[in-house]
């Protein structure tokens, strides 16, 4: 017994970060899948019915046909970086759950991969490096439509970016830490119950945040990375095979993360609706890691219906034109988010003076 | 044991990389080459225990400021430099001799001077590189130095407004 214990303790975190690898690699199949249903019956079609039963298995089949596909290099490509950059952007989007607090263990801290000091920024910093995938793609091609779609879309990351992390500035100065499982456990007030969240708090910094976010997973409207019927598509324009299938599973698992990483900030991230009146019961009873899987799933289903509300936009809104997206990004959503930390500092201020927070 | 090894790995990679981007014929080549340093020395700040600068490394220089270097070198379409049979190698090795030199001099002046910086205990310089002490110092110790920055930036966008509006209107 006691050399199994030694191996589980030596192999229980690459388990760990093996599952949550496994899981992400898996939901992005399942957001295609969603998808396509749900586009299907925003436009009244049926959707992919036919692989597996009601079609859940054409991710699956659609990977199959990527990895059988020639993979295309055209001819006066940089090679290598016209391989690294589909990878860069794979390996960015998958090592950002290592620092997301998934649950409250029954002991009180954080169920996290590696629950460091600063995670927010490190979130922020993956965020701003995945600009270089776009970057080299469009450039190692060596095509002018890559290119001009590499810069296209980092110039609307970089825009982005700012508001981004000024809206997120907000959510540091009233929970005080930069660190993520503390923004969520500032999220827990007993008496207010969802009231508490961030939303509510600070409904200026999450509209802005995720209309960032969204810009930021290159996703409708603000597609125009991939708007193929009047810019010839973007960056991955060269790109065919598995490489292409790399971009596509990085933009899914961007979309999941982008999920993640508004409800942590702005729905109480793994909190359970009005927790506090009940969480005392299950920790009196022994049941800490009933609960903790609760909060999992709870989170979970946060993240899934953002996702779900990304995907209903996707199919709703219309592409915006380049210029109204930097109007919007530098003329709008940046001024808005930096009077939202002078409003928010205001109030904490104030609230501390009076000792009501 | 593993922090040390980390941090002499992440060193040689930084050196490697500074290499690199000196002898890369081609712009984006180096640009990368100098991400690989830039990168390399944030993950030094970690192995350092200093993770708040370690990160804001990445978020400021790999991230933001070399992504601008990039994108200007892209579109300005730089030829590729001279490749490096015609470099004068007498001059190369000459200035790695006198770097040497004038590196052994500064270690002799700097012991005799005795202002070398001492190593500071880990829980002391995780303590005064977090966060909340940067900000304090910024804004009490050093609030004169932050204003004046404050002030030469605001002054650079203006000129690169300025700039940028004589050219085009």
């Amino acid at each position: 017994m006691a050399t199994l214990q030694a191996i589980w303790e030596f192999i229980d975190l690459p388990l760990v970060i093996f599952g949550m690898l496994n899981g992400f690699l898996i939901t992005a199949s399942l957001l295609v899948y969603a998808e396509r249903k749900v586009s299907a019956y925003i436009q009244e079609r049926n959707g992919p019915d036919r692989v597996g039963p009601v079609g859940l298995l054409q991710p699956f089949a659609d990977v199959f046909k990527l990895i059988f596909k020639e993979d295309i290099v055209p001819t006066k490509a940089t090679g290598f970086i016209h391989s690294l950059a589909p990878t860069l952007m794979v390996i960015i989007a998958m090592s950002t759950g290592a620092v997301i607090p998934w649950a409250r263990t029954p002991s009180g801290e954080a169920l996290a991969v590696a629950d460091v000091g600063v995670s927010l920024l490190v979130v922020l910093a993956m965020t701003s490096i995945s600009v270089y995938g776009v970057t080299l793609a469009g450039w190692s091609s060596n095509s002018k439509y890559s290119l001009l779609g590499g810069l296209r879309s980092s110039a609307q990351m970089i825009s982005y970016e700012l508001a981004m992390g000024a809206a997120a500035i907000s959510v540091v100065v009233m929970a005080q830490s930069l660190n993520l499982f503390h923004i969520v456990e500032n999220q827990n007030h007993a008496e207010f119950g969802i009231l508490s969240w961030n939303i509510f708090r600070n409904p200026i910094g999450f509209i802005v945040f995720a209309v960032c976010a969204l810009a930021e997973t290159n996703r409708a409207p603000f597609d125009l990375p991939e708007a193929e019927q009047e810019l010839v598509g973007g960056y991955h324009t060269e790109y065919s095979g598995m490489k292409f299938g790399m971009f596509f599973l990085a933009e899914y698992v961007n979309l999941w993360v982008a999920g993640i990483f508004i409800s942590t900030m702005f729905l109480g991230g793994y909190l359970l609706p009005w927790e506090g009146l009940y969480s005392g019961w299950f920790l009196e009873n022994g049941l800490g890691g009933l609960f903790t899987f609760l909060q999992v799933l709870c989170f979970l289903a946060k993240v899934a219906f953002i996702a779900f509300c990304f995907i209903w936009i996707r199919w709703t809104i219309p592409r915006f034109k380049y210029n109204q997206l930097m109007n919007l990004g530098w003329k709008y959503l940046l001024p808005i988010s930096i009077a939202n930390i002078m409003l928010i500092a205001l109030i904490v201020v104030v609230f501390n003076q009076f000792g009501w927070a | 044991m593993l922090e040390t090894f980390l941090f002499f790995l992440f060193a040689i990679v930084a050196v490697v990389g500074a290499l690199g981007m000196l002898i890369a014929r081609n712009p984006v080549s180096s640009a990368l080459w100098m991400i690989m340093t830039l990168f390399s020395i944030a993950c030094l700040y970690i192995t350092l225990n200093a993770e708040f600068i370690g990160v804001i490394q990445v978020l400021v220089y790999a991230g933001a400021i070399m992504v601008l270097f990039l994108f200007v070198i892209m579109l300005l379409n730089l030829e590729s430099m001279p490749s490096l049979g015609d470099l004068d190698w007498r001059k190369v090795v000459a200035f790695a001799l006198g770097i040497a030199v004038l590196a052994q001099l500064l270690v002799v002046i700097s012991l005799k001077l005795d202002v070398m910086p001492e190593p500071v205990a880990i829980a002391e310089a995780a303590d005064a590189t977090s966060a909340t002490n940067i900000g304090i110092a910024l804004l009490t110790e050093h609030s004169f130095s932050l204003e004046i920055i404050g002030v030469l930036l605001l002054a650079a966008t203006v000129g690169a407004v300025m700039l940028a509006k004589k050219r085009f209107v």
